[in-house]
């Protein structure tokens, strides 16, 4: 049972890992960046890591918003 | 060089790529068994050794504490960088953040949404303070509790305003925090350099394993990395916040 569930999360981050490399839009790139993020907490959990799956949360939370910061930085600039 | 060369060559090159990774993933060992012998010497030796129920805990801080010195100053070097390239410019000034999509009619934040932020500080600072200080004792530690704590801050900023966060958030205590906390580990290890042994050497006394005050050395470094990553978090949000929303060119 908790085989399965592991290779669920595992696959899972596999699925969501490719999808951030194939997203070409940096705005789209960070919210599925997020989604990344959430699929590697759960993976953690699963392997009775939870103090780590609580970090990667604030990580995976932190990460988008600086990247969607910069990119706005970055528009304004061209304006 | 043609197309077709240059396909028959990444042909070449992908199959014996396959190759190579198809042979080294029948030999791994299976999911969850262990190939080497250092583990079972440690689960053997660090408790009755440092008195750490927490194995890992005792590698990352006891014996290998020297490569955990190297990786607690590649954070803290990130965060200067990141201070030291962001900082306000000649040619820039600072003012105060304007609404920037005032012509769309964005909904603010819900009130679902601040009464469950709000809820959340506080159980975000006892559980990162918990992991914190737990670290040698139960899975944890001064990384991960660290992060943990970044989020009570992060918090403020998403149920409040951006004037709030930099109000609660003062950047010179944040500042003296990541330096005191990555200097903490290194005064430790001189600590043991001055007793006239190895540094980081844990000599300190051990107490009973399982008890917050237990494994020596190993709860005050797990203190000193918290306080340095948890502000050094910050410090990196609170630099990419003030330089897109507060400065700008002139």
């Amino acid at each position: 049972m908790i085989a399965a569930v592991q290779a669920v999360a595992m696959i899972t981050v596999g699925v969501f890992g490719a999808l951030v490399v194939v997203t070409r839009d940096p705005v789209r790139q960070a919210v599925v960046m997020g989604m990344f993020g959430t699929s590697l907490a759960v993976l953690f959990l699963v392997l009775q890591a939870p103090d780590v799956a609580l970090s990667q949360i604030v990580v995976g939370v932190a990460y988008p918003l600086m990247v969607l910061l910069t990119l706005e930085k970055v528009r304004e600039r061209k304006r | 060089m043609s197309v077709r060369t240059r396909l028959a060559l990444f042909g070449v090159g992908a199959a014996a790529a396959l190759a190579l990774v198809v042979w080294g993933l029948s030999g791994i060992p299976g999911f969850g068994h262990y190939g080497g012998s250092y583990g079972y010497v440690l689960n053997r030796v660090a408790l009755p050794e440092r008195h750490a129920t927490n194995v890992v805990a005792s590698v990352v801080f006891d014996y290998r504490g020297f490569d955990t010195v190297g990786e607690e100053f590649i954070l803290f070097v990130s965060v200067m960088a990141v201070s030291l390239l962001l900082r306000i410019q000649r040619d820039e000034r600072e003012r105060p953040p304007r609404d920037r999509a005032a012509e769309r009619t964005l909904a603010g934040t819900s009130d679902a949404v601040r009464v469950a932020g709000v809820g959340l500080i506080g159980p975000a600072v006892l559980i990162g303070l918990y992991i914190v200080a737990h670290g040698h004792t139960t899975p944890g530690g001064g990384f991960q509790g660290g992060a943990i704590l970044a989020a009570a801050p992060m918090l403020i900023y998403l149920v409040g305003r951006y004037l709030t966060f930099r109000r609660l958030n003062p950047i010179h205590a944040l500042d003296v925090g990541e330096g005191a906390g990555a200097g903490g580990f290194v005064v430790v290890g001189l600590i043991g350099l001055v007793a006239g042994i190895a540094f980081l050497d844990n000599i300190w006394p051990k107490g009973q394993p399982g008890s917050v005050f237990s494994a020596g050395t190993l709860p005050v470094l797990n203190v000193s990395v918290g306080l340095e990553v948890g502000a050094g978090l910050v410090l990196i949000l609170f630099e990419f916040l003030e330089q897109t929303l507060m400065v700008r060119g002139r």
